[in-house]
Parts: C-alpha cells; sequence; structure tokens
C-alpha cells in the first residue's frame, strides 16, 4: 500500500505539471492578438488570463466527467500507464513552446495516452476510427472554419469601419478585443483545466483511491485551477510571439475579428459537440484575419512550420509515452528513471531557453529569424541592405596571428647560410 | 468509420455566421460613435441618433457575450 500511494502521489504530480505547461501553452490563444495590437500591456493581459481560467476551472465539471467516466476502461490500466503518458505531453509541450510553436495540448496529452496504451495493451486497445474522426478531422476543419470566419469578419469590419477613426474607434477595437479575449480564457479554464481534473481522478480511481465513477474532489478541481493559473499567468511568450506578430502583423480590427471569430468558433463547436482544439482555432483564425486586410500577408514559413508541429503533435507525444511506458513495466527503479528523465529533459529545455529569452519586454519585437527569410518583409529587407555586415570572429583572429610570423626573418636560424668564401 | 458530417457543418455555419454578424454590429457600433465624435468636432448637431443606435448595437454584443458566458457554465 505504501508504494501504491508514491505512484499516485507522482502522478498527482506529474499531471499538475502537465497543467501548468499547458496554460504556459495556451496563454498565446487567448491573449497573443490582444498583446500584439496593444490592447492590453502584456503583464495585464496574462494576468487577466490567469485569473479567468482559475474562475472557469470551478464552473463546471462535465468534460472531466467524460475523461474519468467511461472513455477509457479503468479496470485495465495501471497508474503508471497515465504517468507515462502524461511524461509525452509535457515534454512535447516543452519542446514546442521552446521552438516558439503553438500546438495542441489536448493532442499532446491524448498521443501520450495513446502511446502508453499501445505500449501496455498493444495497438488493438486504439480505436483508428476514433483516431480519425476526433483528431484528424478536427485538426484540419478547426484552422479553416475559424480561418474563414475570420477572413470574412475582417473584411466587413474594414469595410463597414472604413469612416471610423479617432479615440472612438481606438477604445471600441480594444473593448471588443478585451471581452472576446476574455471568453476564449474563461473557455479555455473550463475545458483545458478539467482535463487535467478528469486525468487526476481517473489516476485515483485506476489506484483504488476513488470509487469508480465518482466526481472529482474539491482538492483536485481547486489544485488544477490553480496550477493552469500560474502556468498562464507565467506565459509561454515565445508563442505569443509567433502568435502575436510572427504568422501576420494585426492591425486592432483585425485582432478584434480574429479574436471574436475564435471565440464564437470555440463555443460554438464545444456546444454543438463537435470538439475543436482552441490553438487550431485560434491561428486558423488569426491566419484568416491576416488574409483579410487589404495588403495583408501570412507568413506561410512560419504557418508551415506550425502545421509540420501539428502533425507531429500526436506520434511525438504517442512515442515518448510508449517509451515511458516501456521503462516504468521494469519496476519501481525504471518508474523512478523515467520521473528523473522528464525533470532532466525539462531542466535541459529550460537552460536551452535562456539563450534567447524572450519575456513581456520583448514580446512585441521582431522575430528575426522568421524576418529574415520572409521575402515579404520589405522592412526587413532595407534593415538588412543598410546593415553592414558583422565583423566575423575570423578576421580578428587573423590580425592577431599576423603579428606572429613577424620575428621570423629576423631570426638567423631561417635565413640561408651565405656561401662559403 | 463515421465523420459527422452534421455536427461539423453546423459547427461551420454557427460559427461564420455568429462572429460575422458581432462583427458587424460591433463595427456599425464603433461607427456610430465614431461620427458623433465628428459631430460633436463640428459642432453640427449631437449625434444622438447614431449614439443610440451605437447603444443598440452593444446592447446587442453584450447580449450575445452573456449568452457565451451561459453555454460556457451550462
Amino acid at each position: 500500500m505504501e508504494s501504491f500511494s508514491l505512484i499516485l502521489a507522482i502522478v498527482v504530480i506529474t499531471a499538475l505539471a502537465f497543467d501548468f505547461t499547458n496554460g504556459f501553452h495556451d496563454t498565446a490563444n487567448a491573449m497573443a492578438t490582444t498583446i500584439s495590437t496593444g490592447a492590453l500591456k502584456p503583464k495585464v493581459a496574462v494576468a487577466m488570463s490567469a485569473v479567468l481560467n482559475l474562475v472557469g476551472a470551478f464552473l463546471s465539471v462535465e468534460v472531466a466527467n467524460t475523461i474519468s467516466k467511461g472513455l477509457v476502461d479503468e479496470s485495465g490500466i495501471r497508474p503508471e500507464v497515465i504517468f507515462a503518458a502524461l511524461v509525452g505531453a509535457i515534454l512535447w509541450n516543452l519542446l514546442t513552446w521552446l521552438v516558439g510553436l503553438p500546438s495542441s495540448s489536448s493532442h499532446a496529452l491524448m498521443g501520450g495516452l495513446i502511446g502508453a496504451t499501445i505500449a501496455s495493451a498493444g495497438v488493438s486497445a486504439v480505436h483508428g476510427g476514433v483516431l480519425i474522426t476526433k483528431v484528424l478531422i478536427p485538426a484540419i476543419a478547426a484552422p479553416l472554419v475559424a480561418g474563414i470566419a475570420g477572413l470574412l469578419s475582417t473584411r466587413l469590419t474594414y469595410r463597414l469601419g472604413r469612416k471610423s477613426d479617432g479615440k472612438a474607434a481606438e477604445k471600441g477595437h480594444r473593448a471588443g478585443q478585451i471581452a472576446s479575449a476574455g471568453l476564449v480564457s474563461l473557455a479555455h479554464g473550463t475545458n483545458d483545466a478539467q482535463k487535467t481534473m478528469g486525468v487526476i481522478t481517473l489516476a485515483l480511481i485506476t489506484g483504488g483511491a476513488l470509487a469508480p465513477g465518482s466526481n472529482p474532489p474539491t482538492w483536485v478541481i481547486v489544485s488544477a485551477g490553480v496550477a493552469i493559473a500560474i502556468g498562464t499567468y507565467l506565459g509561454g511568450w515565445r508563442i505569443i510571439r509567433t502568435m502575436g506578430k510572427g504568422l501576420t502583423d494585426l492591425q486592432p480590427q483585425q485582432g478584434f475579428a480574429a479574436q471574436t471569430s475564435a471565440a464564437t468558433a470555440i463555443l460554438a463547436s464545444s456546444h454543438l459537440g463537435f470538439s475543436l482544439s482552441t490553438t487550431h482555432v485560434v491561428s486558423g483564425s488569426v491566419m484568416g484575419a491576416g488574409l483579410g486586410r487589404k495588403g495583408g500577408v501570412v507568413r506561410w514559413s512560419t504557418a508551415t512550420r506550425m502545421f509540420i508541429a501539428w502533425g507531429l503533435t500526436l506520434p511525438a507525444a504517442a512515442l515518448v509515452g510508449a517509451g515511458a511506458e516501456a521503462v516504468t513495466r521494469l519496476g519501481d527503479w525504471g518508474t523512478a528513471a523515467v520521473a528523473v528523465f522528464l525533470v532532466a529533459s525539462s531542466a535541459a529545455i529550460w537552460k536551452i531557453s535562456r539563450r534567447e529569452i524572450v519575456d513581456h519586454t520583448n514580446v512585441n519585437g521582431d522575430t528575426p529569424v522568421d524576418g529574415a527569410e520572409e521575402p515579404a518583409g520589405v522592412v526587413t529587407q532595407a534593415m538588412a541592405a543598410v546593415t553592414p555586415p558583422p565583423a566575423s570572429p575570423v578576421t580578428e583572429e587573423l590580425t592577431a596571428t599576423i603579428p606572429a610570423p613577424a620575428p621570423a626573418p629576423v631570426t638567423p636560424a631561417t635565413t640561408p647560410p651565405a656561401p662559403a668564401v | 468509420m463515421d465523420i459527422d458530417w452534421a455536427a461539423l457543418s453546423s459547427v461551420f455555419g454557427v460559427s461564420l455566421g455568429v462572429s460575422v454578424g458581432l462583427v458587424a454590429l460591433f463595427t456599425l457600433g464603433i461607427a456610430g460613435l465614431s461620427r458623433r465624435e465628428r459631430a460633436v468636432a463640428q459642432g453640427s448637431g449631437s449625434g444622438a441618433l447614431a449614439v443610440t443606435g451605437a447603444y443598440v448595437c452593444f446592447a446587442a454584443c453584450a447580449a450575445a457575450v452573456a449568452y457565451g458566458i451561459y453555454l460556457i457554465v451550462a
């Protein structure tokens, strides 16, 4: 019983860590457009999103119940499988954060669960049809739905509002953006914090600490809400920069149209039972808004990298989840090894991220790597033309070494001997 | 494998209709407010009609947001 509760404690802590990375990763969904158009100061935006995520976590337990009741057959699952799944999901979230690409946290979690389940119970335990209808189709549909809605609303808002200017218009777009971003945050809290609650409850049920079919206990709700709020507040600034500045350049009208379409699509999909990933929806609506303005551009190279990341999310998390599950089966020390591996990799990723810090001070700055490779970036091209090429360290080394051979002719040893008389 | 085309297309239709409608309403509201701003600046009337129209638009948007919160909570 002792070791049993230890593994349960590890699973709960890992689930809360996943919840934290989830909040961290998805701040961008609610706040990227608000921050990049200047409607809210970066710190204020993430604080507001954090509070709304926390509030959202307490609103209902319906999503949590669909995960902990009936989605998987809890009799065949050990807590180690859930642990392995979470390891895969966390590592994928951190990796995509490091390269600044938005990707779906839910897909990462699902991928981890699928991988760990395959490693534990075989390929037959996963239904291919469910995979296509629940994962593949929504991933293609979400950006299309939100993108087209964002495109048309942007067109419309420019057409109807071509006579609006001045203080009133500026204030109006700000208020509209803040309201729709708030709705996205609230919806995110109810959806994603609850996913973690569901996972923790499922772990407690499989570990025998709770009776099957129970609702999540209060401490689970509170800790999941707090974990996602802290993650949101710390803010995945790298992803916010990609979403708000990297995909396209947003004006306040576009930010407002994008965020409103995203909020509508998220609420409509979750209410009509065709669940779409918040990340996919917001990315789509931002790109749609980018295309909707006359002369607006979408940076397709950044978008392509993002689509590739979406495609890799599920298999990559599944692979890590499967590997982790295989190691935990070796016994308690295997589980310990996976835990050490998780902590070490997370620390390594954090360490690498410190090489180029992105935070609330430079979140609206240019992304140098992306800007350089964009044909559309007239400003960056002009800047590149006027900027003198950096003095390379190689030439400095060369100049430093040139004096060295100078004394050579002086040394008599190298001079050819004079012919003897 | 069974793709739920009905749910997919209703999500598509509702998202499209509601977001375009909301954005249109809100933009009209903003247009009304800035018309008042211009009218006051030029001293040509108070633009009362424009302001009333603007507030009707904003009220409709607020109702939509309230319905959104209701959907989240329910």
